[in-house]
């Protein structure tokens, strides 16, 4: 899948509606990666959410509405990087449950599916890419696991994260468990997924890091909150702040630095 | 069973403050969790067998009428009856009258899963038999007074503890020391006259063979062996989806079954039926009765549960589930609990009275991955949303959040302005804190959690204002 080094590919950015409300700086990490490892990036400005609430709630319709969207939003690029397992899965592996009765669509659908990469995956995979950076801390990872089970993202970050100057990385037990987000589950079902967060937050706690890693914005909410809620200091940042360098503000959920 | 799937929430608040449930839970979920990851990795053929399992149900699927027509020619010509069950109710009935024919007083019964969803033990009790568990685990339960809450280890909900005291209330002859050893011991003794003096024997099946008419039963205590060699007559009660073509065939489930379901190679005791005692045979039942259950499952076969028929219950998905491993298999309310209970129960119970199952699962993909037959767990509980979601199932204020979503999702520039309001209304909550601990609506989230303070501007603002 590597691409030859005389192409510039031009990537469409879907920043994904998380990273859009709640922590933009996910968003211009990735830019600043993707420019560093020689992309021409563009944030097409028709785009919102890929559609996967709808999805999980059993709306296909909307979800479909959703997905055209998105598909005519970014066919035209060479490539679709996204800095989420879980939203790049939804565009590479289920959009084509939605469109099984309209062949029309299935074309467009199947061509953006193709072309559509979780961000982390895409700078080891695709692009070759060595980052370059500095964090002063011990960390830990937790896998989420659309982007682990459907696309197969687990040594690409560790891969990316080996480069970074001053990090260490300890395992964690159960990394490969849900953390218990879910999406529209973490709200539905708040009990159930309190229960699953505070064991996942015990076993982060067990490692002794300071600093807790992810790729989804969703997961490292519903972990930091939570870690937060429990008084806890952790650091909290989506991998690609990491390795962008800009991991220097607050984590997720810690207080403005005064 | 009493199904109380329909108030699963209700199940769960009582669930997760019962204070040992987790400690039981924990302690054997969590030995079967890494017993399988390590025979899993030492099986080298583990991605072919797989494999080759799935085609070998998918094919005998697709041709399941031939096949158990075959099956019940040579079952017949075996020596054994064989009876065609469409509802529980017709299975319990046919029980029911080989019981009463016989003159039946007491049952030694073989755990299955089958025997709890046609409702066995109600069977027997209205031909006012004596029911007689001979598992290790359904004695527990049936002694407690329990419905199971696994699949293949019926009393998970019971730390040792429990069943110490259990043994020491109700056995006649119980052990002084609590170690397993003696625990089993104790149940020993209790059963072991009760095995030999039943006049009839119920088991379920694991595998129907269709060119032999023989069947196959696993388990590690040998209680199969034990519970249908003595008495004159066995009953077997089994789902029609457990049909293989050929012994070969049940071959290769048996190296996935036990491996998936308790991480080891094999069971301590497979045993081969095939048909009742001969002339000259030194023992066997007399008489085999072999009852053939649908309950829904061909409606199944024509919708896109399909690949849920090729479960052979193995318990994984459910070991590995969050959600089951949170709560437990009581809070689902229904005989089959955990991911495969999710999508079981709407389709053999209807999807009105278990609305929350498919719905209480965060869809992390892990019972996928560890199924030995790669049933598509996780996309058939979202397809039966979106059946719940076509019969307009989802709650007024569910429906009414999805919609005004779904307006602004759809209109950028118009969604532009909603992310923006929000994130200055988030800020205000916030106060500089770094995180906001409640938002109104949002309880759900922030009883447990804080949310984290939005940057200012989102990140399409600030892109459009110049930010790279």
């Amino acid at each position: 899948m590597k691409i030859a080094r005389d192409h510039k590919p031009r990537v469409g950015f879907f920043v994904t509606c998380i990273v859009d409300a709640m922590r933009p700086n996910i968003g211009f990490a990735s830019l600043k990666l993707l420019a560093d490892a020689g992309c021409d990036v563009e944030v097409p400005n028709t785009q919102t959410c890929c559609g996967q609430p709808a999805f999980n709630s059993g709306d296909d319709a909307t979800s479909r509405q959703l997905a055209q969207q998105v598909i005519t939003a970014f066919e035209g690029y060479d490539y679709v990087v996204v800095p989420s397992g879980s939203c790049a899965s939804m565009i590479r592996s289920h959009y084509a449950e939605l469109f099984a009765e309209l062949p029309d669509w299935q074309e467009r659908q199947h061509a953006l599916s193709a072309k559509t990469w979780e961000i982390l995956s895409f700078l080891t995979d695709v692009m070759d890419y060595t980052p370059k950076a500095e964090y002063h801390g011990t960390a830990t990872y937790h896998d989420s696991c659309s982007g682990l089970r459907d696309l197969g993202v687990h040594d690409q970050p560790r891969a990316l994260l080996s480069h970074v100057d001053g990090l260490s990385m300890v395992p964690l037990e159960g990394n490969n468990e849900c953390c218990g987000f879910g999406g529209t589950f973490c709200v539905k079902y708040p009990e159930l997924s309190t229960a699953i967060v505070g064991e996942k937050t015990a076993k982060i706690k067990k490692t002794q890091a300071d600093t807790l890693l992810g790729g989804d914005m969703g997961c490292l909410m519903n972990m930091a909150g939570k870690l937060s809620r429990e008084g806890s200091d952790m650091r909290v940042y989506h991998t690609i702040e990491v390795l962008a360098g800009m991991a220097d503000g607050p984590g997720i959920c810690a207080p403005a630095l005064k | 069973m009493k199904q109380t799937s329909h108030q699963f929430t209700q199940n769960v608040t009582r669930a997760l403050a019962e204070p040992t449930l987790k400690i039981a839970l924990d302690r054997t979920t969590t030995l079967l969790r890494t017993r399988r990851a390590k025979v899993i990795d030492a099986f080298e053929e583990y991605a072919e067998a797989r494999a080759t399992a799935q085609k070998i149900k998918d094919h005998t699927l697709d041709n399941l009428g031939h096949y158990l027509r075959q099956f019940e020619e040579n079952a017949i010509a075996s020596g054994a009856q064989v009876y065609w069950a469409e509802t529980p109710q017709q299975a319990r009935t046919v029980v029911t009258e080989i019981c009463r024919a016989e003159g039946a007083k007491s049952a030694t019964r073989v755990k299955s899963m089958l025997g709890e969803e046609i409702g066995i033990g109600e069977a027997l009790a209205d031909a006012g038999v004596e029911r007689v568990e001979t598992d290790l685990a359904e004695h527990i339960i049936q002694l407690a007074g329990d419905p199971p809450s696994h699949i293949v280890m019926p009393a998970m909900h019971k730390t040792q503890e429990q069943v110490a005291e259990l043994f020491a209330k109700k056995h006649k002859d119980p052990s002084t020391e609590q170690d397993v050893t003696s625990l089993v011991s104790s149940a020993r003794r209790e059963l072991r006259p009760k095995f030999m003096n039943a006049d009839i024997s119920i088991s379920g099946a694991n595998f129907l063979i269709a060119d032999t008419g023989s069947f196959v039963t696993v388990t590690n205590e040998g209680n199969a062996e034990l519970t249908t060699t003595p008495p004159k007559t066995h009953i077997v009660t089994v789902g029609i989806e457990k049909m293989v073509p050929s012994l070969k065939h049940a071959a290769v489930f048996l190296r996935l079954l036990s491996r998936a379901a308790i991480g080891t190679e094999i069971t301590q005791y497979t045993t081969f039926f095939n048909g009742p005692k001969r002339e000259g045979d030194r023992d066997g039942p007399e008489n085999l009765h072999i009852i053939l259950v649908d309950n829904h499952r061909s409606d199944m076969l024509s919708d896109f549960l399909r690949p849920m028929l090729r479960c052979i219950r193995c318990g994984a998905c459910m070991n590995h589930c969050p959600v089951y491993s949170a709560v437990g298999g009581h809070a689902y309310g229904a005989v089959y609990p955990g991911p495969m209970g999710s999508v079981l129960t709407p389709a053999m119970t209807g999807i009105e009275g278990s609305k929350d199952l498919p719905n209480a699962c965060t869809l992390n993909g892990r019972c996928k991955e560890v199924c030995p037959v790669n049933i598509p767990l996780p996309d058939m509980l979202r397809s039966l949303r979106a059946r719940q979601f076509e019969k307009g199932m989802p709650s007024g204020m569910t429906k009414w959040g999805l919609r005004v979503w779904a307006a602004l999702a759809t209109r950028p520039a118009l969604y532009r302005l909603a992310t923006a309001a929000s994130n200055v209304a988030l800020r205000g909550m916030a106060r500089g804190r770094g995180k906001i601990t409640t938002v109104p609506l949002a309880a759900g989230w922030t009883g447990s959690r804080d949310l984290p303070q939005p940057e200012p501007g989102t990140f399409m603002q600030q892109y459009k204002k110049g930010r790279r």
